[in-house]
């Protein structure tokens, strides 16, 4: 058979606490696979070796946190032909997005020795903010049998199976109870994005939110029905203001519930 | 299937202790018998062996977005309404692969997964879910386009019905003529009498298997007295239908109010995430997935449970019809109630409840069509339409 190149992939990393790029590791039965349809440019996690772009796709991970991350993300756009944002870092600023709603300068002054030493961004932004990008995929971290399915998509050109539809979907087709109706608990699942097959739901507790909005989420009913169910404004911020704090439905939610 | 008519043989009664003998006979007769059981705090169907096996004892408190399982005092087997997740994932699978291809060098091979027929026996169906067999075996089957595997999944179902012996909150079924007690389809249908000194079974047979099964089990010809009580317990439950639905010319008043205020109300309440359509017994939608392996030498195709409230459900090229909250709430209830009808010469709801307590934020479509009856807003196209006759 006649050799044709392989596409080179690399694998970047941001704000983030690599999670998600180990999903890529993770793969076990599909790792040889993958390592054998494309050609691993750039992965710091799993070896030192790199190779000069362009690339063809890049994998990449984590927050915008700093001055020097705004002007890394640029020079990447441009070796990249394909870019893909993996995870809630990436997507929508992550954990480290909670210093939006406050003032980054008070948390380092209280953290640090010296806090001058500290070169940081007032807010953690998603790559989206900064430079174009092709493809998101949600999750913290991102479920590994969805990142197979994204790059499986790329190489034979077609568009990959990941519905923005909610959780419940999921957890009806795998016939599970729901957790809010029979439980009384909690559950971000009927806003949150679907990709995690119902993980949470199926070990008994309530969905986390952590994929992020659903297309069309309507969070201001769901804040409304637990409210009258007695949660208070406090736990409603909590709720909304997780791993996904700065995704903008999340956001405008748990801004709506703040004293 | 086929419905016998008239019933040469007579109603017979089972006592308690004898409904393990039920069991046996349909497992000798190659049967997986499929019924209710707790599982996880909630009632769910699946593979059991004996009455043992069965929610005995429990019942559900049902109401709009609130499910509890709890015990009560009495011994009986089918204490309660319908399980949370219908009869339909056995019938209509929420993921099954359709085909599969390979591609080599020099061709393409399409195979198709061998459809087994499944002996199954479904133990406990309520009338509201056995409408809703009907509805399905219309869809998949009594139209233009049979779903082969539904078809042979379907066809060696054997039922036993039980008559429902009390309604839960949600329940409506004496609304859309659906219940409490089955009047067809079944092919035997129970209902449990719980007395002072005495527990037992009045059985009545729909089918010639249903006849034989029931000969294979101690029995007793149904006395006046045993009949009359299966008769007004009916009555009874009857009497407790937690809520009920003006279904008079409901087809009409749906496309008639298409722009009722209501729509809008409902719309900031629903959180479009799919619940209803997951639990309804008679939701069919599916959507198909291609995936491909990463050689891209093996691809399947994967048919998945869909909902119309999702925006991938009416994509079509450039985008989706029903990006509104709105209109896809108003298309599935509207599908449901009335143009159903058009469709499949039936009613798409068979009044079970599970889309009211299933909801997360407890939206109630009893509510929803009362709203609507109670200020009908016809549309002014159809106003205009109207005046000029």
């Amino acid at each position: 058979m006649k050799k044709t190149k392989k596409p080179k992939l690399a694998v970047w990393k941001f704000s983030s606490c690599d999670g998600c790029q180990l999903s890529l590791l993770d793969c076990e039965d599909e790792l040889l696979a993958v390592a054998s349809a494309i050609d691993i440019a750039n992965f710091p996690e799993a070896s030192r070796a790199v190779s000069k772009g362009p690339y063809d796709i890049s994998l990449v991970e984590g927050s915008i946190t700093t001055p020097h991350d705004a002007e890394r993300i640029h020079k990447i756009r441009r070796q990249s032909k394909t870019l893909i944002t993996i995870g809630a870092c990436a997507n929508a600023g992550g954990i480290q997005a909670l210093r939006n709603f406050k003032d980054v300068k008070e948390f380092t002054s209280i953290v640090y020795a010296t806090p001058e030493y500290i070169s940081t961004l007032s807010k953690s932004t998603p790559i989206s903010d900064h430079v174009h990008v092709d493809f998101q995929l949600h999750g913290c971290p991102i479920d590994k049998y969805q990142l197979v399915e994204v790059l499986n998509a790329f190489l034979n050109g077609r568009k990959p199976n990941t519905p923005a539809y909610s959780v419940c979907i999921e957890c009806k087709r795998r016939g599970i109870i729901c957790r809010t109706v029979a439980f009384s608990q909690i559950c971000l699942g009927p806003v949150t994005h679907a990709g995690c097959n119902a993980l949470c739901p199926s070990y008994d507790r309530g969905c986390f939110g952590c994929f992020g909005p659903k297309e069309t989420p309507n969070t201001t009913s769901f804040a409304d029905y637990w409210s009258k169910l007695g949660m208070t404004d406090r736990d409603l911020v909590r709720k909304f203001r997780s791993i996904n704090a700065y995704a903008k439905e999340f956001r405008l939610e748990s801004e709506a519930h703040e004293g | 299937m086929k419905t016998k008519e008239p019933l040469p043989t007579p109603t017979v009664t089972i006592e308690r202790k004898n409904l393990d003998v039920l069991f046996s006979a349909l497992i000798k007769n190659g049967y997986n018998v499929i019924g209710p059981t707790v599982r996880e705090g909630a009632i769910v169907y699946d593979l059991i062996t004996a009455s043992n096996n069965m929610p005995v004892g429990y019942t559900q408190e049902q109401n709009a977005g609130k499910y509890k399982l709890v015990k009560h005092g009495d011994q009986s087997v089918f204490g309660f309404n319908t399980a949370p997740l219908s009869w339909k994932k056995f019938l209509h699978p929420p993921t099954l692969e359709l085909c599969h291809s390979h591609r080599d060098r020099n061709s393409v091979t399409i195979t198709t997964p061998k459809i087994e027929p499944q002996k199954h026996a479904f133990v406990g169906v309520r009338p509201c879910d056995l409408a809703a067999i009907s509805v399905l075996d219309k869809v998949f089957i009594a139209s233009p386009y049979t779903d082969v595997g539904y078809q042979a999944r379907r066809s060696d179902v054997f039922i036993v019905a039980v008559n429902c012996g009390q309604a839960a909150g949600t329940c409506f079924c004496v609304s859309m003529q659906t219940g409490p007690g089955a009047t067809k389809g079944f092919d035997i249908a129970l209902t449990e009498i719980i007395e002072k000194d005495r527990h037992y079974f009045v059985a009545e047979p729909g089918t010639d298997q249903g006849e034989t099964i029931l000969k294979s089990v101690p029995h007793k010809e149904a006395n006046i007295y045993e009949l009359k009580a299966a008769e007004s317990q009916l009555e009874n439950t009857a009497e407790q239908m937690g809520r009920k639905v003006d279904t008079t010319n409901i087809a009409e008043l749906l496309t008639n109010n298409s722009d009722h205020a209501r729509w809008q109300e409902v719309a900031k309440r629903c959180l479009t995430c799919g619940n209803c359509t997951m639990v309804c017994p008679t939701c069919f939608c599916s959507t198909i997935e291609d995936v491909t392996d990463l050689s891209g030498d093996n691809a399947s195709r994967i048919r998945k449970w869909d909902s119309c409230f999702t925006l991938g459900f009416s994509y079509i090229h450039g985008g989706s019809i029903r990006s509104s909250v709105m209109s896809r709430y108003r298309q599935w209830l509207t599908h449901k109630f009335s143009s159903w009808h058009h469709q499949f010469g039936t009613s798409g709801c068979v009044g079970c409840g599970r889309c009211i307590t299933w909801c997360p934020v407890a939206i109630d479509v009893t509510e929803e069509l009362k709203a609507i009856r109670s200020n009908e807003q016809t549309n002014p196209s159809t106003k205009s339409t109207k005046e000029k006759q």
